[in-house]
């Protein structure tokens, strides 16, 4: 049985296919990258996941369970987190705050909160900031703010949208480290993500769709040296 | 049989009229994302200017709209320019600021007019008011039917200006998505003044044209901000096309309702109806024809 | 450690106030004020907190008032039983209302709330054997002094705020926050959003029906006009949270005693001041002056909701710091 499995996922938008029947399983403990060019359906297949979207067919399974049909609020206790590739900051609350609001998915009383979300705002290197409140962030904080945020729910998986874009080179690394340790901590981790230095270094395994398809799955060298990949990023004169 | 078709063809007419109300909200509600809650007020303000005109100057009700048009229109512009845009701005938690400073405006607007002419029911009698004209048995009245040409030609028009001319294009682009229009270079601040007064002065022509067929007293802005409201919701949100066909929804189920339930359930119809898009159309006619 | 005495000393102040006050009228006042602290710490609580901004607020007071009423009315039952019942009825109002409407976002639920009030204000008037329509509903008042009531008042203000103190600083406090912040990040969070934004609605609901119970037992009279008013009830309660502060916990208290100064200053002319004044200097002009500021409450209303959203669009307590720098010029340390 695989531990997460996505079978045959099709999304139309009107008459349009953002999703067209894509296919994957995750291992418990990788890190699976999810490519394409921009449009190919990478965010709509994790809005899938997660409940944003109903699929117009096909099926999502994590554990053994189909979660297709569920709410988002419901897959967040089920145990898979999300980020935003727009960052959805609470604006308004301070770092704390946010993470503290992600903790009560866990536990009930203000103690118990307070203290999962500090150990999540030290395990991401957020200590810092904690006070600040969350608008005022700069975007590498705030991308590292979804994070946080994320692993307060204590997510199983984790599905990462485009953590590193808009991020500098020594931030970059950060990023990288800390995807890395929260694998290293036990989290299985679906990441999407434009930057090909970053998806090559960290993935276990990658998944490339296009047109909302598949194009191709394998290991990073396998997936870089793929035909229909190299076209799909740079067009068919250069294949 | 005559009855029915009576009340049909009074409800239509009236339809007419609330079309062109609706489509002055519905404008106002694509450009700016709010809901104007001062608009029917904003009718009564140019139902004032036409009385006033008629009374005083002995100014035709129809010859008024070429002073009540453009009076509100500026009214509008500067309500949009120095109360809603500068709340654009403002660090605020709630989001229905806006949609609250229009019922502040709207209530300022009713009580300026109760303080000037008290609240007493004014009429505007001219030649045609009682005019009617029969075609079988059915019969019409002339002001209505008139009102029904000059709103409908203010439709065509409207519709005409939106879809060939560059501001037309620049006020739909704005609609659509705000932040694209910008990036393609439209003053989309000026796109809202201009929008706001528009909106202002389409229900200022409707106000006007109701003014030889109906009473003019301060608070009959409520009623009709309620019926925009309900004829928006019944349209879809920013739907020009669905608020025709939710004016005239809205006119003919008050004429039915007010025939066969009795004059007091003439206001529960149009909240009937309103309910009941909620419930089972949320999104209204937009939802069905997509336009 | 100062500011947590604070409303301790208010709270002191304010039960030893008719001891000290025994004039009929002021306490009529405070009755008034305890009695939109209730209203706007339960507006507070859906549309400061949770985002979801109500613009029917009477219709949740009118529910309560008739539903004491009526029972009084039809059953002779004492009215206290029908406190008891307001807040309850109000719940009844508000729950399907709630699940219908929540399922939209944005201004949709403003709007709704409108139309709410207005079906409520129309079925009452038009259901006249059932509640009088017009006519209202009349009962006689259990005490004859105002002081009953005053305490019955506060007992329910001092509860009301204590509630929404608890409830933000706990889960739901942190997670109606959250929605009004972003509703789709909360969702992410494991936020059912529609429970919470129901359980934000009931706790309003319940509390601005209890407060329209109080008022039907307090001042013996209601009819639809008058309990489910949109400038009387409606604006108010959104005056008084935004006056004193949008998502804060006393800002309603500063907003309801500042509102219900200014409501009465109008109603009475800033208290009497400029009939006094017509009167000791015998001018016509005072006069008129004093008349038309009487009858323009609802102008001043309309003036200020357009003020107040321009100049302080989040209260005196939520743009404290705003007001320092520009009235004070005192920097607060960043």
């Amino acid at each position: 049985m695989a531990y997460f499995k996505v079978e045959s996922l099709v999304k139309y938008f009107g008459g349009l296919a953002a999703v067209n029947g894509v296919s994957f399983e995750v291992a418990k403990g990788e890190i699976f990258g999810l490519i394409g060019p921009n449009g190919s359906g990478k965010t709509t297949t994790f809005n899938m996941i997660s409940g944003y979207h109903r699929p117009t067919s096909g099926r999502v399974i994590f554990k053994g369970r189909e979660i297709h049909h569920l709410k988002t609020y419901k897959i967040c206790k089920l145990g898979i987190g999300r980020t935003f590739q727009v960052v959805k900051p609470l604006g308004r609350m301070s770092v704390l705050d946010n993470v503290i609001a992600a903790a009560f998915s866990r536990v009930n009383t203000m103690a118990e909160a307070r203290e999962l979300a500090q150990k999540s705002i030290e395990f991401c290197g957020l200590s810092h900031v904690r006070d600040v409140l969350a608008k005022s962030l700069p975007i590498a904080g705030r991308k590292r703010l979804e994070i946080t945020r994320a692993m307060a729910t204590q997510p199983e998986l984790l599905l990462l949208d485009e953590t590193a874009a808009g991020l500098n080179p020594t931030e970059l690394i950060e990023a990288i480290d800390l995807i890395k340790k929260i694998r290293d901590n036990g989290t299985t981790i679906v990441i999407i993500e434009h930057i090909m230095h970053v998806i090559m270094t960290i993935s276990d395994r990658i998944h490339a769709i296009n047109f909302g398809q598949t194009i191709a799955e394998g290991t990073p060298v396998e997936v870089a040296r793929n035909q229909a990949v190299i076209e799909a990023y740079l067009g068919t004169d250069y294949a | 049989m005559d009855v029915f078709l009576q009340i049909l063809v009074a409800g239509f007419l009236k339809g007419g009229l609330y079309a062109l109300i609706g489509i002055g909200m519905t404008l106002i509600m694509g450009v700016m994302g709010i809901i104007n809650l001062a608009h029917g007020q904003l009718m009564m303000v140019a139902m004032y200017v036409t009385f006033v005109l008629h009374s005083f100057f002995g100014v035709d009700p129809y010859l008024s709209l070429f002073v009540a048009m453009p009076a509100l229109f500026l009214l509008g512009v500067v309500i949009q320019k120095y109360l809603l845009n500068p709340l654009i701005k403002a660090e605020t938690i709630l989001p229905e600021n806006q949609v609250l400073m229009t019922v502040g405006i709207g209530m300022v607007l009713t009580e300026v007019i109760r303080f000037i002419f008290k609240s007493d029911y004014k009429s505007v009698t001219t030649s045609y008011t009682g005019a009617t004209f029969f075609l079988g048995s059915i019969s019409f009245s002339w002001a209505l039917v008139v009102a029904f040409g000059i709103a409908v030609a203010f439709t065509v028009a409207m519709f005409f200006f939106l879809i060939k001319t560059d501001l037309g294009r620049s006020i739909r682009a704005t609609a659509q998505d705000k932040d694209a229009a910008i990036l393609m270079g439209v003053n989309t601040r000026r796109i809202t003044v201009i929008t706001f007064g528009l909106g202002t002065a389409l229900v200022a022509c409707a106000g006007t044209l109701l003014v030889p067929v109906y009473y003019v007293f301060p608070d009959l802005g409520g009623p009709f901000t309620a019926k925009a409201f309900i004829i928006t919701i019944l349209g879809g949100l920013g739907s020009t096309v669905g608020a025709i066909f939710g004016g005239v929804t809205l006119g003919l189920a008050e004429s039915l309702g007010a025939t066969y339930l009795g004059m007091e359930y003439e206001d529960i119809v149009g909240l009937t109806i309103f309910v009941l898009v909620l419930l089972f159309l949320p999104g209204g006619f937009k939802r069905l024809t997509k336009v | 450690m100062k500011k947590r005495l604070y409303p301790l000393i208010l709270l002191a102040v304010l039960a030893g106030f008719p001891l000290v006050v025994e004039d009929n009228y002021y306490q009529h006042l405070m009755i008034l004020f305890l009695m939109w602290v209730v209203i706007g710490s339960a507006w507070n609580m859906i549309a400061g907190y949770t985002g979801q901004v109500s613009f029917g607020d009477a219709a949740f007071f009118g529910s309560g008032a008739y539903a004491a009423g009526l029972l009084a009315h039809h059953l002779h039952v004492s009215a206290w039983w029908g406190m008891a019942i307001g807040g309850l009825a109000a719940l009844a109002v508000g729950f399907p209302f709630g699940w219908i409407c929540f399922r939209l976002r944005g201004a949709y639920f403003a709007l709704a709330t409108l139309a709410l009030n207005e079906v409520l204000r129309h079925g009452t008037t038009i259901a006249e054997s059932f509640t009088r329509g017009m006519l209202g509903i009349m009962i006689m008042p259990t005490f004859v002094s105002k002081v009953p009531y005053y305490y019955i008042a506060l007992g329910m203000a001092v509860v009301s705020v204590l509630s929404v103190r608890l409830l933000i600083r706990s889960k739901p406090g942190y997670y109606f926050v959250s929605i009004r912040e972003d509703q789709d990040a909360a969702e992410s969070l494991g936020i059912d959003t529609h429970f919470y934004k129901m359980l934000s609605l009931a706790f309003a609901a319940f509390w601005t029906g209890m407060a329209g119970s109080l008022y039907m037992n307090y001042m013996g009279f209601i009819d639809p006009h008058v309990v489910f008013s949109l400038h009387d009830i409606s604006i108010m309660a959104i005056l008084v949270g935004i006056v004193g502060g949008v998502g804060t916990v006393y800002g309603p208290t500063v907003g309801a005693f500042i509102m219900v100064a200014v409501q009465e200053m109008f109603r009475s002319g800033f208290f009497g001041l400029f009939k006094f004044l017509a009167e000791t200097t015998g001018s016509e002009s005072v006069r008129a002056l004093a008349d038309v500021l009487t009858k323009g409450h609802v102008l001043g209303f309309g003036l200020l909701v357009v003020l107040v959203i321009l100049v302080l669009p989040n209260g005196i307590v939520g743009d404290w710091d705003k007001i320092k720098k520009k009235v004070f010029r005192i920097h607060s340390p960043a």
